[in-house]
C-alpha cells in the first residue's frame, strides 16, 4: 500500500512499489492530465510537482514519494499558475495540447523560482519539455507575458 | 464511476471554465463537458447534420475531423457561426460520430482528415449549414411573431424585428425551426458581410488544454478495463514462432498473454504491469520473410536505381537530355533522405469494449471510415456501423494516425477479441513501439542534373526519384492511382515547379519496401521541395544572380501567388542587407496542398551544427479564416521541418533492427533550438486552402541554402547533423 497526497487529497493505492508515479497518478488515482510521452524523462509530458518542485513522474518510483505531496495540472494553483494559464490562453498556445500539462507545470515552477526569467532562464527550465507541435515560440512569449502580470 | 463523454465538448467562456474546474477533474471526464451536456441534453435540437441549437442558446457544431492541434474544431465552427450570425461565446464544437453516409470528406469520399483539406473541403458545406440553420430560425421566428421573414435581422446571436421591437435568442425557436424543411439554397454572405471569418477568434479547445481536462484516447477508462501491450517483432516482416509466457504471468497485475496477428499481447490491471509483463515475456521470432538489410544497404540500392537511368515520367517537357548537352555549367547531385518517424507526443493507443449489439471504440481516428470498417471486420461484424467509433483528441499525428491499412484499428480489435473473457481493453504503445514501429516517411533518393547556358539560364533539368509508394496495396491505391502508374506522393512538388524551365523531366521509380511507409507532414514535398529549392538556389548562385530576384525572374506567368509570397517575405526580412558576421540568410518558396509559402532563415554555425536564429514566413492560403491559427500552423510547421532536417533519421543496423528507440536517440527540436518566427498572411479572396502541412517544406531548403553560404556545400545527405552513420 502506497500513500501520498495528490492535489490535497489523501490517496492510498495497492500497487507495486516500483510503479512510476506517472502510472500511479493515471491508472491508480485516475487523474489523467499528467501525460505519458516517453517513460524515460526525455520529454517532460509527465511533469508534476513533488513538494512544490518539478519532477518527471515517469521515472519516479511511487515508493520514493511515500507520504509526500504531489500536485498535478489539475491541482496547481496560486498566482503563478493563474498567470501562466491566462497567458497560455491569451496566445492560444496549445495545439494538440498533449504536452501542455507538463509545459505548464515546468513554467509555473520556473516563475515561482525566477519571477522575471531571461531567455536563458526559460531555455534552462523548459528544454526538458518537448513539444512536437513546436509551440515553443508561444510558450516563450507566454512565460514572459505571465511574468509581467504576477 | 466516471461517466464518459465520448466526444469533445467545450465552453468558450474561459473565465467560467477556469473557475469551475480547479481541482475537480475526476477520471476521464471533462467536467465542463458534463455541465455542458447537462445544459444541452434537456432540449437540444439538430437543425441539420452539423448544427445543434439548445434551449440555452448554445450552438454546437459537429466537426467531422479529428482535432490534433491543427484547429478544425475552431475553424469549422467559425464557418458555421459566421453564417448564423452567432456570437462566438455561444459556440461549442463536438467531434461528429464516425458515419460515412453523413460525414465523408468531399476530398476523399470517406470520412477522414489529411492533405490539409479540412477547411478547403468544408468551406462551402459548413457555411451552407450555418446559413441553413439561420434561415430556419428566422422562419420560425417570423411565423411566431406574425411578421415577414425578410424584415427579421440576426446579429450576434440575437434574432430581432425592428418594426415590432421583438427580440429573441436562438434557443426559443430551435424546436420550431427543426420542424421546417432546410432550404436547399440559403442566402449566403458576401465576403464583406462576414463578421467572424478572418478574425483571431479564441480557439475552442484551448481552455481544456491548459487544465488537463481535455480527454485523449489515453485518458479513457472503462469499468473492468484491462491494459494491453503487444510485443512486436524486432524486425519488419518477422512473425511469431513461439512464446513462453510463464515469467510474464508471474508479474503482479498481469492477467493473460495471447498471440495476436501483430505479435503477442500482454493484458494487465495497469499500464506499468503490462510493460513489466512484456519485458518478462520470451518470444521466438521467425525472420524468414523479414527485412534484414540495413538502411545503408537500402540507400545504396536506391542510389543504384537512380543512377541506372530514368524511371516512369511524372513530367517530360522539351528535351531535358538534349538541353543538358548544350549547358556550359552543370550541377549533378544525389540527395539522400532518411526514414523519418512522426513520433507524435501521444503514442498510439485506443480503448475497445463489446456492447450488446457490437462494440464501441475510443481512439484518435484520422480515417474513421477505414478504421471503422477494419474494426468491424476484425471483430466479425458485417455492418461497420456495429462499431461505434468515437474520435478522441489526439496528441499530434503529422500523418501517423492516417494509415490506409488501419493496422492500429486492427490491432485494437484483435486484442479485444483474443481474450478468453470480454473485458474492455485499452491498447497502449510505448514510445519504443512508436519509434521502432515503422510507418515512416520513406527513405528516398533523388538524382538531379541541371545545366546553365552562358547567360545563366537553365537549359536542362533531368531528375530521377527512387521512393516507395505510400498507397500501393492499400485501400487508397484505387483512389490515388486509378490507372496504375506512379503514386503522386513520390513526385508531388517536383513535377510542377513555379519556374519556367523549357527542357524539364522528372521521373520516378517505386521500389517495394518491407519497412511500412506513410505520409509524414507535407508528404512528398518534404523531399521534393528540398531538392528543387536547393538546386535552384545553387544554380542562381552559379549564374551570379540574386536568390530572390533570380527566382522571380524565372517564375511562370500563372504563378503570381508564388511570386507574391516570395516578394512579401523578402520585404519582411529586408532581403539584400548584409548578415551579421558568421550569419547567412537562405530563402525558399514552395507551393503544397494549394497553399503558397515562402521562408527566409537566418543561420549561423556552432561547429558543424546549424543554429537557426530567425525565420520570416509569408503564406497565401486564400481567405484566412483564423489568422492566429494560420500563424500557429506556420510556426509549428517550421519547427517540425527544422528538427527533422537538422537531426532526424531512423536507421536499421546490419541485421535490419531499428537503432533508434526513444527520444534520447531520435532527437526532437527543443525550445532553445526554436528560432523566432515572424509570419505574414497575404490577403486573398480565393477559397481557403490548408495550413497544416504547407509550412513545413520550405524550411529545410531555406536552412540548407544559408548553410551553403557558410560552408560552400549544399547538405545533400540528410539529416544535416548525424548521430550515427546510416
Amino acid at each position: 500500500m502506497v500513500r501520498f497526497k495528490l492535489n490535497g487529497r489523501d490517496v492510498e493505492l495497492d500497487i507495486a512499489p516500483d510503479t512510476p508515479l506517472l502510472w500511479a497518478i493515471r491508472d491508480g488515482a485516475r487523474e489523467t492530465g499528467t501525460k505519458y510521452g516517453c517513460g524515460m524523462a526525455q520529454c517532460g509530458a509527465c511533469t508534476v510537482h513533488v513538494n512544490g518542485m518539478p519532477r518527471r513522474s515517469c521515472v519516479t518510483p511511487v515508493s520514493t514519494i511515500e507520504g509526500q505531496s504531489i500536485t498535478t495540472i489539475e491541482g496547481v494553483e496560486g498566482p503563478e499558475a493563474d498567470a501562466v494559464r491566462a497567458a497560455w490562453e491569451g496566445l492560444d498556445t496549445p495545439q494538440c495540447g498533449y504536452c501542455q500539462s507538463g509545459q505548464i507545470m515546468s513554467a509555473v515552477a520556473l516563475l515561482r523560482q525566477v519571477p522575471k526569467p531571461t531567455d536563458d532562464d526559460i531555455n534552462n527550465a523548459m528544454a526538458g519539455n518537448i513539444c512536437r507541435c513546436a509551440t515553443y515560440v508561444r510558450i516563450r512569449r507566454a512565460i514572459k507575458n505571465a511574468s509581467e502580470t504576477i | 464511476m466516471t461517466k464518459l463523454h465520448p466526444h469533445t465538448d467545450f465552453k468558450t467562456n474561459r473565465r467560467d471554465f477556469l473557475a469551475g474546474t480547479a481541482g475537480l477533474v475526476v477520471g476521464a471526464s471533462l467536467p465542463l463537458g458534463h455541465r455542458a451536456i447537462a445544459q444541452t441534453e434537456a432540449a437540444t435540437t439538430g437543425l441539420n447534420a452539423f448544427v445543434k441549437v439548445a434551449a440555452d442558446n448554445t450552438v454546437t457544431v459537429l466537426v467531422k475531423h479529428i482535432e490534433f492541434g491543427q484547429g478544425p474544431l475552431t475553424g469549422l465552427a467559425t464557418l458555421v457561426a459566421d453564417e448564423m450570425d452567432a456570437s462566438w461565446d455561444q459556440i461549442r464544437a463536438e467531434t461528429a460520430p464516425a458515419d460515412v453516409s453523413t460525414y465523408a470528406n468531399a476530398a476523399f469520399g470517406v470520412q477522414g482528415t489529411g492533405g490539409s483539406t479540412a477547411i478547403f473541403s468544408s468551406w462551402e458545406p459548413m457555411r451552407k449549414a450555418g446559413a441553413q440553420a439561420k434561415a430556419m430560425l428566422v422562419a420560425a421566428a417570423a411565423a411566431d411573431w406574425g411578421v415577414p421573414a425578410a424584415e427579421i435581422s440576426v446579429s450576434n446571436g440575437q434574432i430581432s424585428h425592428a418594426g415590432s421591437g421583438k427580440r429573441s435568442g436562438f434557443g426559443a425557436f430551435a424546436e420550431a425551426a427543426s420542424g421546417l424543411t432546410p432550404p436547399d439554397a440559403p442566402k449566403m454572405k458576401t465576403a464583406e458581410e462576414r463578421t467572424l471569418i478572418g478574425t483571431d477568434l479564441p480557439k475552442l479547445d484551448t481552455a481544456a488544454k491548459t487544465t488537463g481536462a481535455a480527454t485523449y484516447g489515453q485518458d479513457v477508462f472503462r469499468e473492468g478495463m484491462l491494459v494491453a501491450v503487444v510485443a512486436h517483432a524486432p524486425l519488419f516482416g518477422a512473425t511469431v514462432e513461439s512464446f513462453d509466457a510463464s515469467k510474464a504471468l508471474q508479474v503482479k497485475g498481469v492477467r493473460a498473454v495471447k498471440q495476436v496477428p501483430s505479435g503477442v499481447a500482454v493484458y494487465a490491471d495497469n499500464t506499468y504491469a503490462a510493460f513489466k509483463g512484456r519485458d518478462a515475456l520470451k518470444v521466438a521470432w521467425s525472420d524468414a520473410t523479414a527485412e534484414r538489410r540495413s538502411t545503408a544497404q537500402i540507400m545504396s540500392e536506391y542510389v543504384s536505381l537512380v543512377e541506372a537511368g530514368p524511371g516512369e515520367a511524372a513530367t517530360d517537357q522539351g528535351d531535358a537530355p538534349g538541353g543538358l548537352e548544350t549547358a556550359t555549367t552543370k550541377v549533378d547531385a544525389i540527395y539522400r533522405f532518411p526514414f523519418l518517424a512522426h513520433t507524435p507526443m501521444e503514442a498510439l493507443n485506443g480503448v475497445a469494449e463489446y456492447t450488446d449489439d457490437g462494440a464501441e471504440v475510443w481512439m484518435g481516428s484520422q480515417l474513421q471510415t477505414l478504421d471503422q470498417a477494419v474494426l468491424a471486420q476484425t471483430l466479425g461484424f458485417e455492418n461497420p456501423m456495429s462499431v461505434k467509433l468515437n474520435t478522441m483528441f489526439a496528441g499530434g499525428s503529422f500523418g501517423r494516425l492516417a494509415t490506409p491499412t488501419s493496422h492500429f484499428a486492427a490491432e485494437i480489435a484483435s486484442v479485444l477479441k483474443a481474450q478468453d473473457e470480454k473485458n474492455p481493453v485499452k491498447l497502449v504503445w510505448s514510445r519504443e513501439d512508436d519509434v521502432r514501429g515503422g510507418y515512416y516517411r520513406p527513405l528516398t533518393v533523388h538524382k538531379v542534373s541541371a545545366g546553365l547556358d552562358d547567360d545563366g539560364n537553365i537549359v536542362g533539368w533531368d531528375q530521377t526519384i527512387a521512393s516507395p509508394s505510400l498507397v500501393k496495396g492499400s485501400s487508397f491505391e484505387a483512389l490515388v492511382m486509378p490507372n496504375g502508374g506512379l503514386d503522386p506522393s513520390v513526385y508531388e512538388g517536383a513535377q510542377d515547379p513555379c519556374y519556367g524551365i523549357e527542357n524539364f523531366r522528372v521521373t520516378a521509380k517505386m521500389p517495394d519496401s518491407k519497412v511500412p511507409v506513410l505520409w509524414w507532414r507535407s508528404v512528398g514535398h518534404t523531399h521534393t521541395g528540398y531538392v528543387l529549392e536547393t538546386m535552384i538556389d545553387e544554380l542562381l548562385q552559379k549564374a551570379g544572380k540574386d536568390a530572390v530576384e533570380g527566382r522571380l525572374a524565372m517564375m511562370k506567368d500563372d504563378r503570381a501567388r508564388d511570386a507574391a509570397v516570395l516578394r512579401r517575405v523578402a520585404e519582411m526580412a529586408d532581403w539584400g542587407r548584409a548578415p551579421a558576421p558568421g550569419h547567412a540568410f537562405g530563402v525558399a518558396v514552395h507551393k503544397s496542398f494549394n497553399s503558397y509559402v515562402a521562408q527566409i532563415a537566418e543561420v549561423s554555425l556552432n561547429g558543424n551544427v546549424p543554429v537557426v536564429h530567425k525565420v520570416w514566413c509569408a503564406v497565401d492560403c486564400g481567405v484566412a479564416v483564423n489568422p492566429n491559427v494560420i500563424a500557429a500552423q506556420m510556426e509549428g510547421g517550421i519547427g517540425f521541418g527544422l528538427g527533422a532536417i537538422l537531426f532526424d533519421q531512423i536507421t536499421l543496423d546490419d541485421g535490419g533492427k531499428v537503432r533508434e528507440a526513444n527520444w534520447d536517440s531520435y532527437r526532437m527540436l527543443r525550445i532553445h533550438e526554436m528560432p523566432e518566427v515572424d509570419v505574414a498572411i497575404v490577403e486573398s479572396n480565393e477559397a481557403p486552402t490548408g495550413v497544416g502541412e504547407p509550412g513545413t517544406p520550405p524550411i529545410g531548403p531555406a536552412i540548407a541554402n544559408a548553410v551553403r553560404q557558410l560552408t560552400g556545400e549544399t547538405p545533400r545527405d540528410l539529416p544535416i547533423v548525424k548521430p550515427y552513420t546510416a
